[in-house]
């Protein structure tokens, strides 16, 4: 058993699920307090690490690209908000999903013809696109590193606003009873926008980060859309800690069954077929999560205390 | 003033068969999604060829018309689908993936047109699925990464690393270097496509194998990807890259702009460099680097020449393009000028032709592109044509 390997491996898998975590707790915000399901989500954290990609062309410097795109973002998620969410609220969820979907559509084609097909490639600053190494043969991307650095930060920045903040407060009141904290006196709306904003600027951000390591590119938010509404059934809609653990534990399977399946394959099928039966049964694995999670435990395993 | 009637309108008929002054091409590429980018390089070569040749084939005016696959194998079949039946093409070319290819191929040769692929090659068309109406004008899959494989015994390598899409033309890739490559293969890592973008893991398991070399197949943006995570990963001292597909005139703009030393001085295989020396290829490297203000990728060279070929069916039957057999025995007979130079097709209608290693360097300019090092292989013919029952 290679330790090193090990290590370095389960450091990949934290850093894919820290990632996930800063989508999938906008995503589950917004579908737990708002009970509106967006998704738009992924177009958003495009769009982000493309005004970041752009800026970063622009300024010469990815990190206060990154400063300065985050706001930007958020203010699209408030345009958003605004101009679409708000009005779909009273109605069902198929008309929210019919409704991002087209939102969907627009950001795609208006990024393709703004940024057109190419995607931008970022270039990091040389402190950053070197190598740590953590100890006797494990070296990771310091960069990777970073990025395990800023998803703990949020994360923990998150915790701290939603139980120890006022604003928090009124998320946590909001995701278990809308209707008592509107008769309360809050001014709901401008709640929503804010969570809305807050949830945009954090797939945002996640966007910026992964753009260093791939591109900024048409339709990268496809993809993580769909792991992030993984993640927050695996976790329960609504509840913040179920979308850090449950974005963790997925970001971790998933690293663990590209590294290690195909050899754990290899004791009872030949080399190839273990080569070809390997990745396809490791991207299976989180659905087949989602699926023993919804049979066993419907409401997610860390659920928010019922409405 | 009823016989003038009647006369105008007898004209008006016959007029309306002018079809036959013109012939009909249908390119199937890819225009929207990521992958567009190489898409938008075959239309320029194609456009440019049209150029070229001045619109016409012999006495024929060309009607090319552009069709998207949006990247998937469903998209592809449509788009095929409608220019074979709905806008009746006499020719259909293009298709850069292999899994759009062999979803589509059945739809063109099924209604009797000929089929032209100017980048996919995957295995089965040049073997137990080739037919007498399919032509190719670049490779099979397994021959780019053959050559790789005999550039690595060359070089002394020992043990290899490999990493690659799990698709059809990953695949074949995997198959090509693992068919020539004489040393030990670490491990195979087949990633999901197109979907996966961070190869930590495989990169990790990589460094760890103790492998003396990495080869990879990642066209299009997850080449872009790649490079980047190898650069981060800082292995290109413990772990030299070798590629297929991967490096070319449409990703090094990209990593020159971004800065990635660690490729240049990296080499690949292919059959077409813009650097060979006959007429056909200057012109087209000048004009394109003219016209559009950068080098010229194989996929349009690949484009370029795919029009040459029906345009040397069609001369070779001087416009009748009823006549199947003689544009197909013009075709057979590879008499177009090609910008790789002159090459022969072999029973299952595939090349028979050189493969070079290319490396990549700064020009005059301070541009990154590559020139050749040496020919790998002359006059190589694919692995598949024994399985082919063509004579």
């Amino acid at each position: 058993m290679d330790y090193t390997l090990l290590f370095v491996q389960t450091l990949n898998g934290l850093q894919l699920g820290l990632l996930l975590f800063l989508v999938a707790s906008g995503l589950t915000l917004v579908f737990g307090i708002l009970d509106f399901v967006n998704l738009a989500h992924g177009s958003i954290y495009m769009i982000g690490a493309f005004i970041c990609a752009s800026l970063t062309l622009w300024l010469g410097n990815f990190l206060w690209a990154v400063v300065i795109a985050l706001p930007v973002t958020g203010a699209l998620g408030f345009a958003v908000e605004k101009l679409v969410a708000r009005r779909l609220y009273e109605k069902d969820h198929l008309d929210h999903v019919l409704g991002t979907f087209g939102l969907i559509l627009v950001l795609e084609t208006g990024a393709h013809l703004i940024w057109g097909p190419a995607g931008i490639t970022v270039p990091l600053p040389a402190w950053l696109d070197g190598q740590v190494e953590l100890f006797d043969g494990a070296v990771i991307p310091s960069y990777r590193l970073l990025i395990i650095a800023t998803g703990l930060a949020v994360a923990g920045g998150l915790f701290w606003l939603v139980n120890y903040t006022r604003l928090g407060m009124l998320i946590r009141a909001g995701a278990s009873n809308r209707t008592m904290v509107s008769a309360l006196g809050i001014d709901i709306a401008t709640l929503f926008a804010l969570v809305f904003a807050l949830g945009a600027m954090m797939a945002g951000l996640a966007g910026m980060l992964i753009t260093p390591i791939t591109t900024a590119s048409l339709g990268m938010g496809g993809q993580i859309i769909i792991t992030a509404f993984v993640v927050i059934i695996i976790g329960g809609i609504g509840s913040m800690k179920g979308a850090f653990i449950a974005a963790l534990i997925v970001g971790i399977i998933q690293t663990m069954g590209r590294s290690f399946l195909d050899q754990g394959f290899e004791f009872f099928m030949s080399e190839n077929a273990a080569e070809t039966a390997a990745p396809a049964v490791s991207a299976m694995a989180i659905y087949i999560l989602m699926a023993v999670v919804l049979a066993f435990r419907p409401q997610g395993l860390f659920p928010p205390k019922v409405r | 003033m009823k016989r003038l009637l009647g006369a105008a309108l007898v004209a008006t008929m016959l007029t309306g068969t002018a079809h036959a002054a013109e012939v009909k091409i249908g390119f199937v590429t890819t225009l929207t999604t990521g992958g567009a980018v190489i898409g938008n390089d075959i239309k320029k070569g194609v456009d440019l060829a049209m150029e070229h040749i001045g619109g016409k084939m012999g006495d024929l005016d060309v009607n090319l018309i552009f069709a998207d696959d949006g990247f998937k194998p469903e998209i592809g079949k449509q788009a095929t689908d409608k220019l074979v039946k709905q806008d009746d093409v006499d020719f259909v070319a293009g298709y850069i993936w292999s899994h759009v290819l062999m979803a589509s191929r059945k739809s063109v040769l099924d209604a009797g047109k000929f089929l032209i692929t100017a980048n996919a090659g995957p295995g089965p068309v040049a073997g137990k699925l080739c037919h007498k109406n399919f032509f190719s004008s670049s490779w099979q899959n397994d021959q780019t990464p053959m050559a790789m494989g005999e550039v690595l015994n060359q070089n002394g390598v020992k043990s290899l690393y490999i990493i690659a899409p799990n698709y059809a033309a990953g695949k074949g890739m995997v198959a090509g270097v693992k068919r020539t490559f004489k040393g030990e293969v670490m491990g195979t890592d087949m990633t999901a496509w197109p979907t996966q973008l961070d190869f930590s893991a495989e990169l990790a398991k990589a460094k760890a194998s103790g492998a003396e070399g990495l080869f990879v197949f990642y066209p299009g943006k997850a080449g872009g990807a790649f490079m980047k995570q190898y650069q981060q990963a800082g292995l290109k001292d413990s772990l030299p890259l070798y590629t297929t597909f991967t490096v070319d005139a449409l990703s090094l703009p990209k990593f020159q702009a971004a800065e990635f030393t660690d490729v240049l001085g990296s080499q690949f295989t292919q059959q077409w460099d813009p650097t060979l020396d006959n007429p056909q290829n200057k012109r087209f490297v000048a004009d394109f680097r003219a016209k559009y203000g950068s080098y010229p990728s194989f996929y349009a060279a690949q484009a370029y020449d795919s029009i040459f070929l029906i345009k040397s069916a069609v001369e070779g039957v001087n416009g009748d393009l009823t006549d199947m057999d003689g544009m197909r025995a013009a075709m057979e007979a590879e008499t177009y000028p090609s910008v790789r130079g002159p090459y022969t097709y072999g029973n299952n209608h595939m090349p028979i032709q050189n493969f070079y290693l290319r490396e990549v360097v700064t020009d005059a300019d301070g541009n990154w592109t590559t020139k050749i090092v040496q020919t790998v292989y002359e006059a190589h013919q694919d692995t598949y044509a024994s399985e082919c029952s063509l004579n």
